[in-house]
């Protein structure tokens, strides 16, 4: 996973509730064996016609948004199927950092495992942002994870809180198989544990 | 010694599997089944052969092909070719790490949580995952199971473990009688109707009240399947008599001694009286008929009775905007009477309503009756041995004369990753679990019913309320 530390960029407005994994990557993409290449599906159907032509109206569309490395949305985005296909998307587009009142818990776990930084805050701020983004390319935001805050294009902080262990996972680009199996010792003795009290949990032979 | 506080059922099944807390909270969490399925798993297994890693509980893990084989034809292989690259690359990464695998002809294949309670590999009081947000399923048999992404997935095939935050508790209590005409499939829409697609964020739901408790196990497997669709990742009911029953004789589930050791673990899980939930919700039977979605998620649903609604009538200007796309998108004008659409497509199947129990009721509607003129009608069975139980039970024979398609075992039209798709501005009539935009196929329009409704919506042509058909 590539580091989270700081990241200046511009912001593109989606202001959508309810922005689902259908939506952000459609099932029929999903029919790959890697992580990559799928930038190009993101949104596919807001992004595109029927005939595969751009809606100029959809803002990855629209310059300087095509650059965006920032997203700012509505209420419960990425809701629905757990596809990692969804942040792999938005990550090969470029996007790094998401901002929204909230997320859906799927989405926000393997979101933070692709280094893509997702960040609440309350609609109203969002909406703020939102407003920032619409000034274009001039209207940087900048995502602090260090010391936790986004800083609007006139030099507002805005403070944000990230848990702890996916913070440091974040900043040092920590691989979290890693940091679990350290604790080789301690899963070792839960399962002779487990073993012990519950002699009966079946396991399942070869088939 | 201090009395113990009293806990949940999800507490006790958390505490049960910590092997580990750190210092700022997230638990190493120990997973007692890992179901693994073509899409999702590609990249972790890469993952694990970059790293040089193996699957550590191989036993403890089972995969199968479910989202993107054919209904048909299936002797002859997978014909689209980035889908059969995908079945064999999971065939090659199960063979290479030594995972067991229900191979596509076998009669045990069919949708992953289909065939975890089926062959008795779900069992209550277990951790279950699986690359796939349906994995909720499991959870009506008391079991914490959960969907996770791809690198979560490489997490516990590495690991057999899952870095989890605690989750808060929410109680979904549902009480009376399950109204004539409805089934499970109303009550979950009901509850998500009344709760909201982000209802359940950052919650694990219970469901309780005598009228979960009345349900059977695929009634109950049908409610905890949807309550991802409420936001929350898993929805469980505490292991009673109903479940005890359901599971004892299965394939995989423990025999002789170790079954009586489990029942009486199994019955120190319900939740004890007094134990905290940070949210609760409450439904009787009056909010309960049979259901139709009319929007583009599934808490924009009405019953079968009632008008598409009308976005003017909403204050806030978002959620205005957003129906208002939806009913766009659907091609539905406020005020219109569900029972007026016309259907084009009906797609009884998936893991929300691919059990026996629903080819019984679709089949029950669908009897001495056809299919109407113009209207697709297509019955995929949840897996293998549903099929073949329907088969010699005679339903497969009520629903092909009838005029449905009769096919083989997988997620099929639910999300349309096969050839199992609708075609833009198709309207269909679907047991399935999402009608987001697209998911079907492109522009296709998904209505949410029960298998019963969508009989119903077949013999008609149009959604009908189920109550009239007798």
């Amino acid at each position: 996973m590539e580091k989270f530390t700081k990241l200046t960029g511009i912001a593109a407005p989606l202001p959508l509730a309810n922005i689902d994994t259908d939506k952000v990557i459609p099932a029929r993409f999903l029919k790959t064996i890697k992580r990559s290449g799928l930038g190009v599906h993101l949104f596919d159907a807001l992004r595109y016609d029927k005939d595969g032509n751009e809606r100029p109206d959809f803002v990855l569309n629209q310059e300087p948004y095509r650059k965006a490395e920032i997203l700012i949305t509505h209420e419960n985005f990425g809701c629905g199927s757990s596809r990692e296909h969804a942040p792999w998307a938005l990550l090969d587009f470029g996007i790094r950092c998401i901002i929204a009142p909230d997320f859906a818990d799927i989405f926000h776990s393997n979101s933070l495992k692709n280094g893509v930084l997702p960040v609440r805050l309350s609609r109203a701020v969002c909406d703020q942002l939102i407003d920032d983004a619409k000034l274009g390319g001039n209207a940087r935001i900048t995502v602090d994870l260090e010391r936790q805050v986004v800083v609007r294009p006139n030099g507002e902080e805005i403070p944000f809180k990230v848990d702890p262990f996916s913070r440091h996972l974040l900043l040092n680009g920590l691989d979290d198989i890693g940091q679990t199996l350290q604790h080789g010792k301690a899963l070792d003795s839960y399962e002779v544990k487990r073993h012990a009290e519950q002699p009966w949990q079946p396991t399942i032979a070869a088939v | 010694m201090s009395e113990m506080k009293p806990r949940t059922l999800f507490d006790k099944v958390w505490d049960s599997h910590v092997v580990k807390t750190l210092d700022d909270g997230t638990s190493i969490l120990f997973i007692d089944r890992h179901l693994v399925h073509e899409v999702t798993s590609p990249q972790a297994f890469e993952g694990l052969r970059l790293a040089g890693r193996p699957v550590r509980r191989p036993d403890l893990t089972i995969a199968v092909a479910d989202h993107n084989i054919p209904t048909m034809d299936r002797a002859k292989g997978i014909k689209e070719e980035d889908s059969r690259i995908q079945v064999e690359t999971l065939e090659a990464n199960v063979k290479a790490f030594g995972v067991p695998y229900i191979p596509m002809l076998d009669e045990r294949q069919g949708i992953v949580h289909i065939i975890g309670p089926e062959l008795g590999i779900s069992l209550p009081g277990q951790t279950l995952v699986c690359g796939d947000s349906h994995t909720s399923t499991h959870g009506a048999l008391g079991a914490l199971a959960f969907g996770i992404g791809t690198s979560e997935v490489e997490h516990v095939l590495a690991t057999q473990t899952l870095l989890q935050k605690p989750m808060k508790n929410m109680r979904v209590d549902v009480t009376g009688g399950l109204p004539f005409g409805t089934s499970a499939k109303d009550v979950v829409l009901a509850i998500i109707g009344k709760i909201g697609t982000a209802g359940g964020n950052g919650h694990i739901i219970e469901y309780t009240g005598d009228m979960i408790r009345g349900l059977d196990m695929a009634g109950r497997m049908t409610v905890s399947n949807m309550t991802i669709e409420a936001g929350a990742r898993a929805g469980m009911i505490a292991p009673d008599e109903t479940t005890f029953e359901y599971v004892k004789g299965r394939p995989y589930a423990p025999k002789g001694a170790a079954w009586d050791q489990a029942v009486s673990y199994w019955r120190s899980l319900p939740t004890d009286p007094g134990a905290h939930f940070d949210t609760s919700v409450f439904l009787t039977a009056t909010d309960i008929a049979p259901m139709v979605t009319w929007g583009t998620n599934p808490e924009a649903v009405v019953p079968v009775t009632g008008l598409v609604p009308n976005p003017a009538d909403i204050e806030d200007e978002g959620i205005r905007a957003q129906r208002q796309r939806m009913l766009e998108y659907m091609g539905l004008t406020p005020g219109q009477k569900m029972t007026d659409l016309k259907v084009d497509v009906v797609f009884i199947g998936s893991c929300t309503n691919g059990r026996i129990e629903d080819l019984r009721a679709a089949a029950a509607v669908a009897k001495g009756r056809k299919v109407a003129a113009g209207v697709r009608a297509l019955v995929v069975p949840g897996s293998g041995l549903v099929k073949l139980q329907a088969e010699r039970e005679g339903i497969a024979q009520i629903l092909i004369e009838s005029g449905f398609e009769w096919r083989e075992p997988c997620c099929s039209m639910c999300l349309g990753m096969n050839p199992d798709k609708i075609s833009a501005g198709q309207r269909c009539a679907s047991t399935s679990n999402r009608n987001f935009e697209g998911r079907q196929g492109i522009g296709g329009r998904t209505h949410l019913v029960s298998p019963s409704m969508a009989a119903a919506a077949a013999v008609m042509g149009h959604f009908a309320d189920v109550r009239e058909l007798g």
